[in-house]
């Protein structure tokens, strides 16, 4: 598993807070039993019935490799299938006010960082993306240093969430399995486990 | 020391500290079902993985099932696939299922506790939000996705982070024509959807002390729409008295032992919270969402705020300042994880009794598993919604996230029992969802808008 360290690329900013799992990907797109595709129907009703341009729809943010969100991003559903279609689309990283616990956690086994800042931080990242989509957005995930043009400011990030990132470490099976007889013992002293 | 129910079984369930400074948390219960499995299953077998306790594994199939008729193979392809495959991995894993033809099958969150898995202290995962439902027992319950369904089969652990503790009492009694469905709405209208991240939802006060089951597990499965990824109730007589006698529930000599354990994983009466919040239930209206979260409602006697969010407001086509009362509706959906057991069906059936469903109105009332279905039906409360119109359906998640046939079409409207008023949300793109109670539903669909159930249960004799 590789280390995550840095991202950087174009932004798509997509204002709006409380987006949720079932808008980011509708539930008739997990009558699937496999991931493979799932990039196609990303925010596919938002886009068909949108009266303004949905940004995704938007040429010039074609080659967007970070998604600049607002506050809740991810909530309700826990469907992996979201993040999973986020990532299939190209996209590294995240950056928002907030994140859906789910969510958050279903991202970073994928190894998806999401960054949070502050609502005018994000804001201004939004509006000088829109004015400037070739602009390059930095993301160091060890510092949470993220520039973009002129703009420069400190994100945040779960210190475990970051750690994982940067020590290789997001897709935790390895580690679950790495000391089993240890789960083993805890099974065997829960009274439950041993039918009391 | 005193301590909340959270820490104790936290503590009890802690595996180690990870490298990566997050816990790996042992996990008593895993349940799964055909949407969030497929994929976990495929990652097993590319790295050659098994199952770690196939034992402590259950699984289902709800969200694809038709609710019209449940034959297999079933009409849509997709459908069939996805249950023939998790047929084959329950099989080549050793983990038991339920399909259709079983009496045990339902919503997964309907079925845990019916059939005695769900029990207190215990750790439960199912990739599905809604697992903060199992938490009406005394348990942490918490939805996840695919990836860490994997991790849980190949490891029963899960690599999390601790949350802090929010203690919500809520005090008095609850006026007629009001439910845990108007008590779960209001903490959310009160609290935000966002107000619980990081948090885990601690509900008590001497309203939730008199609860039944059916009803605290109405309030800890919206939990999550508030964004708390867990919510629990302190386990106490009620829950040990619905648990006895269930197929999975202890027996015999290890009952006693259990209620001395499940007793001792309770909150302590002078355990600390990161923060506390106190409602009074005598103030709560029955309530309806207008808008595109669960979070914004209002009280059947209020009107739309004028601050209403203007997105919000767009999409459903409404405006500021104005009634919801009133409101035509063209679908009335009685059912899922949050109103589809049989004290949901009994109050509903109270409304519906006597009366017709509006002409133009669809009804739905989907079972939340077979046995809700066959009990409803052993007392006869099938027949008083099939007398008023009503469509009798088999068990399912059906309309409330319509991954099977049961849909909105266009802009429709519908008073909906469910839990999430998500724009699209019941499978038409630009569907409306107005979220209430399953008696308030009951109201609608027979007054063809939406209406003020008290009045219609004044108009009951006694």
């Amino acid at each position: 598993m590789n280390n995550i360290t840095y991202v950087s690329g174009r932004g798509m900013p997509l204002r709006g807070n409380d987006i949720d799992t079932d808008r980011i990907m509708p539930a008739r797109f997990l009558k699937v039993v496999s991931f493979e595709g799932l990039e196609k129907h990303l925010f596919e009703d938002d886009r068909r019935t949108n009266r303004e341009a949905h940004p995704f729809s938007d040429m010039r943010f074609n080659d967007a490799s970070v998604m600049i969100v607002n506050a809740n991003f991810g909530c309700g559903s826990s469907r992996e299938h979201a993040p999973q279609g986020i990532v299939r689309a190209g996209y590294r990283a995240l950056v928002g006010e907030s994140f859906s616990e789910i969510f958050l956690g279903n991202s970073a086994v994928l190894g998806l960082p999401c960054f949070t800042a502050d609502h005018d931080t994000i804001e201004k990242l939004q509006t000088l993306v829109e004015k400037a989509p070739e602009t390059t957005i930095e993301c160091n995930v060890e510092t949470g240093e993220i520039k973009a043009g002129a703009m420069k400011f400190t994100a945040s990030m779960p210190t475990p969430l970051r750690d994982a990132f940067v020590q290789g470490k997001w897709d935790p099976t390895l580690m679950l399995l790495d000391k089993f007889d240890e789960v083993r013992s805890v099974g065997k002293r829960l009274p439950y486990v041993a039918g009391f | 020391m005193a301590d909340t129910l959270f820490h104790k079984v936290w503590d009890a369930h802690k595996v180690r500290t990870l490298a990566s400074g997050q816990t790996q948390l042992f996990i008593g219960l895993h349940l799964i079902h055909e949407v969030t499995s497929p994929q976990a299953f495929d990652m097993l077998r590319q790295h050659g993985w098994n199952v770690a306790f196939p034992e402590r594994t259950v699984a289902t199939i709800d969200h694809i099932v038709p609710t019209s008729s449940q034959k297999r193979p079933f009409l849509d392809v997709m459908a069939e696939e996805m249950t023939v495959s998790l047929e084959r991995n329950c099989k080549e894993f050793g983990i038991k299922l339920y399909l259709p033809d079983q009496m045990e099958q339902g919503i997964v969150h309907v079925i845990g506790p019916q059939l005695g898995l769900t029990q207190p202290g215990m750790t439960i995962a199912c990739g599905d939000s809604h697992t903060s439902t199992h938490g009406a027992f005394g348990a942490i319950a918490m939805g996840i996705g695919t990836s860490q369904v994997r991790d849980v089969l190949a490891s029963q652990s899960l690599a999390v982070e601790p949350l802090k503790v929010r203690r919500i009492d809520v005090n008095g009694q609850l006026r007629p024509g009001v439910y845990a469905k108007d008590v779960i709405l209001t903490i959310i209208r009160k609290l935000g959807v966002q107000g619980g991240v990081g948090y885990a939802y601690e509900y008590g006060g001497t309203t939730l002390d008199r609860m039944s089951m059916d009803e605290r597990m109405t309030i800890c499965n919206m939990s999550i729409e508030g964004g708390a990824r867990a919510g629990y109730v302190n386990p106490d007589d009620t829950t040990f008295a619905y648990l006895k006698g269930r197929k999975f529930a202890p027996s015999g000599a290890a009952w006693d032992k259990a209620v001395a354990w499940w007793r001792s994983m309770a909150s302590d009466k002078n355990a600390t919270y990161d923060d506390r919040v106190v409602l009074d239930a005598a103030a709560i209206e029955p309530t309806v969402t207008w808008g595109i979260n669960p979070g914004q409602s209002v009280g059947i006697s209020e009107q739309i705020p004028a601050n209403a969010d203007p997105e919000a407001l767009a999409y459903m086509g409404f405006d500021a300042k104005t009634p919801i009362r009133g409101t035509k509706i063209d679908v009335a959906f009685i059912g899922s994880c949050t109103n589809g057991r049989i004290s949901d069906i009994e109050e509903a059936a109270k409304i519906v009794k006597g009366h017709k469903v509006a002409k133009h109105v669809k009804a739905l009332m989907v079972p939340g598993s077979r046995e809700v279905a066959q009990e409803a039906e052993k007392r006869g409360l099938h027949q008083v919604f099939i007398d008023a119109g009503f469509e009798w359906r088999g068990a399912g998640c059906s309309m409330c996230l319509a991954m099977n046939p049961d849909k909105l079409e266009g802009r429709q409207v519908c008073a909906s029992s469910s839990n999430r008023n998500f724009k699209g949300r019941q499978g038409s793109p630009t569907g409306r969802t107005l979220l209430m109670s399953p008696a308030m539903v009951a109201a609608a669909a027979i007054a063809g808008e939406v209406a003020d159930v008290r009045e219609m249960i004044e108009a009951v004799p006694a």
